[in-house]
């Protein structure tokens, strides 16, 4: 069979899951800054998935779609150096403050820009936890979807086996393509880098990161096309602004509130009703449980 | 006055417990608005599921009962809850947050665009003031939930988009009868009016239920019991409070050498490292190798006989007694507790 063209929509999100003692302030807030922005790693689930289709079947290519920052181009480089054969950022400040379902529209926007035979990426994203957008894009661009897919197991010509976990077993689809696959983080763990694609790539840029560079680079961006990450801004899709950012968000949020870590001082307890009563309202108030 | 639906999840002609826990939530709230709880049953085989829901206070439940609805697919249930929404227009619908609830939910609110947010620990009725158009809404559905890996809870609101969407976890909402001998109506759904036969292009080609591995590190609570909690049996005690809980069980190497735990639950230098919101450590002394596995849990309560313990060092809560006495109170001052 003829290659397949893969996109794999990934995410930079900030590090959610090693927010230790140090990342909160004093006052209880979460330090941002003190949380790297990594790849979500549910998405390098998903690209491990991309490649392995790519390693089976000649001719396939794997692009990544990001939305986000200039500073999201670092993941679209990471996948690069992975194995994908390159990548687009949308990034346009008319994205800020979208709920998942503007962020869906921005991104199935972009993706009728390609021509794509499979959508592949991760569950959901640590800083959300929501695996929304998958199945909003799917819907968006109406495509069927398969979610929480582990393993992909078979793809023919207009037809994908996939084995899903949910959450009380397993289950074997098969779906038509194109379509929309979600991966969990059950699935295989993303390959390492390649030090070939590393020395290849290592100096792919996006637009927004070309600012500060001089003209011996321009020269080698001249003579290596392949360095440049396609980015694209709200001009370079076809949509309707009202859809986007915050007006194109039917969910508002109302309320933020911290959760407060205490001091570090031990409670020490008597063995009494009264005090695991207690002990178990405080861990119910301060969202710990329950 | 608008409806609330629950979509029921069904497994073997059985409703989902995470839907009934949806439908005892759904019932307080219509009470508290004045209006109906309409319930959605999609499935196979049906015949008398509605004696599954009424008990719960179900005034309405909507019937589709179709072969080709079991098992869940994604497509024939979304088109049937987009059109029976398009024609009933609730103002509030409820999912469970499960690999059905969480696959279907998302297309259903693409499909209406009404907004939807997952995995909400708490409901509530209020009112909402948008200050910069300076319009204020009442009765909207506050949809609490915790973001940013549990560090901040948010209160998500939909003021203009209807159905307001939420779905919510197994375990999270308590399951309570409304009245036993409660009657409501039943509605046939005509699914071949409601799907279209390009619906139908996913195939289910195997299907079982398997015991999922443990997974220590995704789990937000952890319970861990080390040599001191004296027995295999006496393990079974963490189980049952990490069951409650929404937790897994972990253990100090120590137990597992002792026979009382599998090793795949060993936490520490040489078993998994662990980062949970809330670490219960029961019966274990705190020894290095153990602690740097899970020091960096973001609570620790330490329950010991021994009130000079390393591991107390690291927690918030010290309790000093018989951990047989002290986990079956925490279990029932949880229940008495918690929603």
């Amino acid at each position: 069979m003829k290659g397949l063209r893969i996109v794999v929509l990934a995410k930079q999100v900030p590090d959610t899951r090693n927010v230790g003692k140090d990342a909160m302030k004093a006052d209880g807030t979460v330090n941002r800054a003190a949380l790297p922005a990594i790849f979500n790693p549910e998405d390098l689930n998903a690209l491990e998935q991309a490649l392995r289709l790519k390693d089976k079947v000649e001719g396939t290519t794997v692009h990544i779609l990001t939305m986000g920052p200039g500073r999201a181009a670092e993941i679209i480089r990471e996948a690069m150096f992975r194995g994908a054969d390159g990548g687009y950022l949308l990034s346009d400040r008319a994205f800020a403050g979208s709920d998942t379902l503007a962020t869906s529209y921005a991104l199935a926007c972009a993706l009728r820009n390609l021509e794509t035979d499979l959508l592949i990426c991760g569950r959901q994203a640590i800083d959300g936890d929501t695996a929304q957008v998958g199945p909003q894009v799917a819907e968006k661009l109406g495509l069927p979807q398969v979610t929480y897919a582990e393993d992909i197991l078979d793809c023919t010509e207009g037809k994908i086996t996939i084995k899903r976990r949910l959450e009380r077993g397993i289950e074997v689809v098969e779906a038509p393509v194109p379509c929309v696959v979600t991966v969990n983080g059950s699935a295989a763990p993303c390959r390492p880098r390649n030090a070939r694609q590393v020395m290849k790539y290592k100096y792919a840029r996006a637009a927004q990161e070309l600012q500060d560079v001089n003209e011996d680079y321009m020269s080698l961006l001249n003579e290596r096309p392949y360095l440049k990450i396609t980015e694209w801004s709200v001009n370079d899709i076809r949509c309707e602004a009202h859809e986007l950012g915050l007006s194109g968000s039917p969910t508002k949020v109302k309320t933020i509130e911290n959760v407060v870590f205490q001091a570090k001082e031990a409670k020490v307890l008597e063995p009494s009703d009264e005090a695991i009563d207690g002990m178990m309202k405080e861990l119910i108030l301060n969202h710990t449980i329950g | 006055m608008n409806s609330v639906f629950v979509y029921c999840e069904i497994e073997e002609g059985v409703v989902a417990d995470v839907s009934l826990e949806l439908l005892t939530k759904g019932r307080t709230l219509a009470t508290e608005l004045g209006v109906k709880l309409e319930a959605v049953v999609l499935g196979s085989n049906l015949k008398g599921v509605e004696k599954q829901v009424f008990p719960y206070g179900v005034d309405v439940v909507w019937v589709g009962d179709d072969k080709r609805l079991y098992p869940y697919t994604t497509l024939p249930h979304t088109s049937i809850l987009v059109n029976l929404f398009k024609q009933e227009k609730p103002q509030i619908a409820f999912m469970g947050a499960s690999s059905i609830g969480r696959d279907l939910g998302p297309r259903v609110s693409s499909a209406l665009h009404s907004g939807l947010t997952a995995d909400c620990t708490s409901l509530e009725i209020g009112d909402y003031e948008d200050k910069k158009n300076e319009k204020v809404y009442t009765n909207l559905l506050y949809q609490i939930r915790p973001a940013f890996g549990g560090n901040i809870v948010a209160t998500i609101v939909n003021p203009d988009c209807r159905p307001q969407m939420a779905t919510v976890r197994e375990g999270v909402m308590k399951k309570e009868i409304f009245n036993a001998s409660h009657q409501g109506e039943v509605k046939t759904i005509d699914v071949d009016k409601f799907t279209a036969p390009e619906d139908f292009v996913i195939h289910v080609i195997e299907r079982h239920m398997e015991k999922s591995k443990v997974n220590l590190k995704a789990a937000p609570i952890v319970v861990a019991g080390g040599y001191g909690v004296g027995s295999k049996e006496n393990f079974q005690l963490l189980h049952e409070l990490a069951a409650v809980l929404g937790g897994e069980v972990g253990a100090s190497r120590a137990a597992v050498d002792a026979g009382f735990c599998e090793h795949e639950r060993q936490i520490g230098q040489t078993g998994v490292t662990v980062r949970p919101k809330l670490y219960i450590a029961c019966g274990i002394s705190g020894q290095i190798q153990h602690t740097a596995g899970m020091e960096e849990s973001a609570m620790v309560i330490a329950i010991n006989t021994d009130h000079n313990a390393p591991i107390n060092k690291f927690a918030d809560y010290v309790i000093t007694g018989d951990l047989n006495v002290l986990i079956p109170k925490m279990i029932q001052y949880y229940k008495k507790n918690s929603k």
